[in-house]
């Protein structure tokens, strides 16, 4: 997995591609409440576009973010979700608790 | 959708054949090239693709949590996993199917703990167990011999009845 952070008019985005799996979720975990509990940032952007694949601890990861943005008064937003990222919110029944668009033109505009 | 049973075929041809066998350690990094293997060995079996999706998760989470368990997060411990091509039988039909036995030497597991979480909590954590039986139409767990022992089973269905009338 990688992840490559962007700044956009205050926000963080972050690219993420590969696996987010069990030797790779806490690394994601770990940016993610980074940007949100640390450096306070109001909106945090995921870009799952390129990501294969993510197991219950990535969903448990990103749910950690979601919590810490909630607690911070901030926005965690993500878009580009695969076919199996999709599957699996689906499957964990959490697509309508996460912010999710299509495309990053959306995720910023909204 | 059935959770458990899955009775192998009495008769003239074997009821199972090793695809493959594998043996890894407890480590993370490890997670993929299973993953990979268990999607090319459904491939060969000719899933569809939402099945092969299935069947790989469902393996992945199963060995996150004898990672995670079974082993408490303790890196190059022993696991087995071994996938066959079986024939089972289904309420009187035949029907193919691909069965995957993990098998690790770590903590004895409580079956009576081995429930997913509700899912109208919004929490992160206990949602493997949820994936693997949304997925999988058998899911057994044994412990012999000191072993702990999960069978998962994924029965090869017929294309769907309206894909079929589609091409007739």
């Amino acid at each position: 997995m990688k992840i490559a952070a962007r700044e956009s008019q205050g926000s963080t985005i972050f690219d993420v591609s590969g696996d987010i799996d069990l030797a790779h979720s806490p690394e994601m975990r770990k940016a993610l409440l980074g940007e949100i509990k640390v450096k306070k940032i109001p909106k945090v952007f995921l870009n799952l576009r390129e990501v294969r694949y993510i197991d219950s601890s990535g969903i448990a990861s990103l749910v950690e973010g979601l919590k810490a943005s909630r607690d911070m008064g901030s926005r965690l937003i993500l878009y580009g979700l695969s076919t199996t990222v999709r599957e699996v919110m689906q499957l964990s029944r959490l697509q309508k608790i996460f912010e999710i668009y299509d495309s990053e033109e959306q995720a910023l505009a909204s | 959708m059935k959770k458990s049973g899955g009775k192998l075929r009495k008769g003239g041809k074997p009821d199972s054949e090793i695809l493959v066998k594998l043996e890894m350690e407890s480590n993370p990094e490890s997670l993929c090239i299973v993953r990979a293997t268990i999607e090319r060995a459904s491939e060969v079996l000719h899933f569809r693709e939402t099945e092969t999706r299935a069947i790989v998760r469902s393996v992945d989470e199963a060995l996150a949590n004898v990672m995670r368990h079974a082993y408490a997060g303790a890196p190059g411990k022993p696991i087995e996993i071994t996938c066959r091509r079986v024939h089972v039988s289904e309420n009187g039909r035949g029907l193919g199917g691909m069965e995957i036995v993990l098998q690790d030497r770590g903590t004895k597991i409580d079956p009576k703990k081995l429930r997913g979480r509700r899912l109208d909590e919004i929490r992160p954590g206990g949602l493997g167990l949820h994936f693997i039986r949304e997925c999988m139409d058998v899911v057994e767990f044994s412990r012999k011999k000191g072993k702990n022992q999960l069978r998962l089973l994924k029965y090869l269905r017929p294309a769907d009845p309206e894909a079929r009338s589609e091409g007739e």
